[in-house]
């Protein structure tokens, strides 16, 4: 624990970027190396600020990019320590090539992604555009749909990651401006229960060791690199029980319930959004109206998107007449990723529900009550009619025409 | 403060205890071997050691061996200074919070990277380490061009040489533009000491490696690595067209520190023609070709004009 306290309400008005700064100040992170971007520019810049008042007792490294960033992290990691860093957008795709070395190289770093859309056009706002090129890198990536959820997870991220039987980097996911500019209650813990929670750092091949030399980041070849990466899956897709068990110890502490799929009156519900971020708690005020229209509305989230949740969504999902898949991604030439994996995680079972795929919100475009329960509408249309009344993707929320694509 | 080894001789520093093993597959006849092992022999400190993907990489860890006994790491081309200032930062992190075993001395934190994993694709991460003042040492293995790749040519590859992305032909004399000044460079960073140095002159370069070990701060050390395979002389004679590059003051050696005081090192007693240089290395042979001479001209203009500065600031202190 740093030496030196800081002294909290057990309720505290923080936004997302406070919430996540916190966070990382209470895990006693060795070293933090991170470069500033809108709008997770107040998570770097908060940290700085407790490093400027002594409550900091590890290494702030401002470095000249985001690549330097995760770069300095991986070098970091791999001398014995506890690492994180925070970005979002552009920053994260300048990173993209060191999180993959990151996560291949089995080296735990939390890093604080505040979701923002990708340019061109550049945009500044939050969409899960960032979010989705990070879902192939072999990261753990967890999302929080609030400032009281991006305190939790980030706490929960480096038990996870440093976690013996896991030992991977953890993405921990937050809506830009939405959730990272928008001030909350948080209920925080006491600095030494955070750190403890967070519990010491287990040094694993480190550089430092000089005992014991290791090499790290080998060349592989078509005679080893398939047989690391399958490792480096399982290894992933094993998570999974170190996860739950997380969640379960937090909630123990805490008694804030977390679970990889997050679902909102989903038990008797026929009409479904599948949707992350924000939106999950905007959905639930509509589904709420729906509700009150007689319309049997619900609501999925997966909390953790890597690795995915395949079978709890699809157990979860066998009863739904109508699921509309939600991303806020601009899809690049298919459906939606979300569409994809749900439809996908349903394919083998017995339910056929009517599927279809929205695309929303880019840029920070507002993702109102309305045209959540326009979706509900449409989506108890194909529940009664047991087809689907449009096309299969359809963007909601844009100017122009009505704008849909594949009719299967 | 670093612990220094003693070296009395090149046979007993040849036979010093190895942290770099003889069992890797670089070229028979490459200068980074000799140049890695002269450094890491110059030193008993501990090690943690990183390297760019490049020549040295490649052939120095291929799992499941390794080829070296001291801590290691790669990522990636353009980042192996950030990743050592990475392991430099946790190293203070950790002994401040008393993490470390209080009798392990501190070690030594030394990046490898190839000219283009220095002078282009890495320059910014590096120029972002030296001015954060991480307490380590770069190493650039100057061969002058991305020869893990097959020879292409970077912002190292001299005017005139043939590189296989600037070759030679009817129409070409090959690379049209001059080597960057990379060592000018670092020091203008105001780096404590940064350094030109050559595996054939052994001893003023493994002074100058003990040199940058005992400086607090970032050191930069430009080492001349012959390329048998991309300059293509035969393997048997790297030492020789090393000797030819700083007789010839091609590659002259000398040092600069806190960004002022430049000393020269080596003064040839018979200074070769850049000719002769140019003549051993079948890269630059298209240049002996009449139309091309000028160029050969221009070449030895610029030593002695390089030569001439790098006297005037030695003797300005400045």
């Amino acid at each position: 624990m740093n030496k030196k306290i800081m002294e909290l309400d057990t309720v505290e008005v923080w936004d997302g970027n406070m919430a996540a700064a916190q966070a990382f100040r209470q895990a006693d992170i060795d070293v933090v190396a991170a470069y500033p971007i809108t709008p997770s520019t107040p998570t770097v810049e908060n940290y700085a600020g407790f490093h400027a008042n002594g409550f900091i007792d590890g290494e702030f490294v401002m470095v000249e990019s985001e690549h330097a960033a995760m770069s300095a992290c991986v070098g970091a990691a791999a001398a014995g320590g506890r690492v994180a860093t925070a970005t979002s957008s552009q920053g994260f795709a300048l990173m993209i090539e060191v999180l993959y070395q990151a996560s291949g190289m089995r080296l735990p770093i939390t890093l604080m992604q505040v979701n923002r859309a990708l340019a061109a056009p550049l945009n500044v706002n939050g969409d899960h555009s960032d979010m989705y090129l990070g879902r192939d890198s072999g990261w753990i990536n967890i999302c929080s749909f609030s400032p009281q959820e991006v305190y939790d997870m980030t706490l929960c991220s480096f038990k996870i990651g440093e976690h013996l039987d896991v030992r991977l980097p953890v993405i921990v996911n937050q809506d830009g401006f939405m959730c990272s500019h928008t001030a909350q209650n948080v209920n925080v813990l006491d600095d030494k229960t955070a750190c403890d929670f967070v519990g010491a750092y287990k040094a694993v091949n480190s550089m430092l060791d000089f005992s014991k030399p290791v090499t790290h980041g080998v060349q592989t070849e078509e005679n080893w690199h398939f047989e690391h990466k399958a490792k480096q899956h399982s290894a992933l897709m094993g998570s999974t029980k170190v996860i739950d068990e997380v969640f379960a110890e937090f909630e123990q502490l805490t008694g804030r319930k977390y679970n990889r799929v997050e679902t909102y009156k989903l038990e008797d519900a026929e009409v479904v959004i599948v949707a992350l971020g924000t939106t999950y708690e905007s959905a639930q005020i509509a589904a709420d109206q729906m509700r009150n229209e007689g319309i049997k509305a619900g609501i999925i989230a997966p909390r953790v998107i890597r690795p995915f949740p395949l079978e709890e969504l699809a157990s979860a999902l066998q009863n739904v007449k109508a699921i509309a898949c939600m991303d806020r991604s601009a899809p690049g030439g298919t459906v939606g990723m979300l569409f994809n994996e749900v439809s996908g995680a349903l394919f083998n079972t017995p339910a056929r529900p009517v599927m279809s795929n929205i695309i929303y919100g880019l840029g920070g475009r507002d993702m109102t009550i309305a045209i959540l329960c326009d979706i509900y509408r449409e989506l108890d249309k194909d529940a009664k009619s047991g087809k689907r009344n449009g096309p299969l993707q359809r963007f909601v929320g844009v100017r122009g025409p009505e704008l849909g694509f594949y009719n299967v | 403060m670093s612990n220094q080894k003693e070296i009395k001789n090149l046979k007993s520093f040849s036979t010093a205890a190895e942290r770099f093993e003889g069992a890797h597959v670089l070229c028979p006849g490459c200068a980074h071997s000799i140049i890695v092992r002269e450094i890491l022999n110059a030193t008993n400190d501990n090690l943690v050691v990183s390297a760019a993907t490049g020549c040295l990489e490649v052939c120095t860890a291929i799992y499941p061996h390794t080829s070296w006994d001291c801590s290691w790491i790669h990522i990636g081309f353009e980042n192996a200074s950030t990743a050592v200032a990475g392991a430099e930062s946790m190293h203070k992190a950790l002994k401040r919070k008393g993490r470390l075993d209080p009798n392990q001395k501190d070690p030594k934190f030394v990046a490898f990277g190839g000219d283009g994993a220095t002078y282009d694709i890495g320059f910014q991460w590096i120029s972002g380490c030296f001015e954060r003042g991480h307490d380590m040492m770069y190493v650039c293995l100057d061969n002058e061009v991305y020869a893990n790749t097959g020879g292409q040519r970077s912002s190292s590859t001299p005017i005139g040489a043939s590189a296989t992305t600037s070759p030679a032909g009817s129409t070409s004399y090959g690379e049209k533009k001059n080597k960057k000044d990379m060592l000018a460079i670092m020091a203008a960073h105001g780096a404590p000491y940064v350094a030109q140095v050559a595996p054939n002159k052994w001893k003023d370069m493994v002074k100058k490696i003990q040199t940058g070990f005992a400086t607090e701060g970032p050191v930069f050390i430009n080492a001349m690595s012959a390329c048998t395979t991309e300059w293509k002389f035969p393997m048997h004679k790297t030492v020789e067209a090393s000797d030819l590059a700083v007789d010839s003051l091609v590659f002259p050696l000398y040092e600069i520190i806190n960004g002022t005081e430049l000393n020269i090192t080596y003064r040839p007693k018979n200074v070769i023609p850049v000719r002769d240089y140019l003549a051993f290395q079948p890269r630059f042979k298209h240049l002996f070709k009449p139309q091309y001479e000028y160029i050969i001209d221009e070449w030895q203009k610029r030593v002695d004009a390089k030569w001439d500065y790098l006297q005037r600031r030695e003797e300005a202190r400045v």
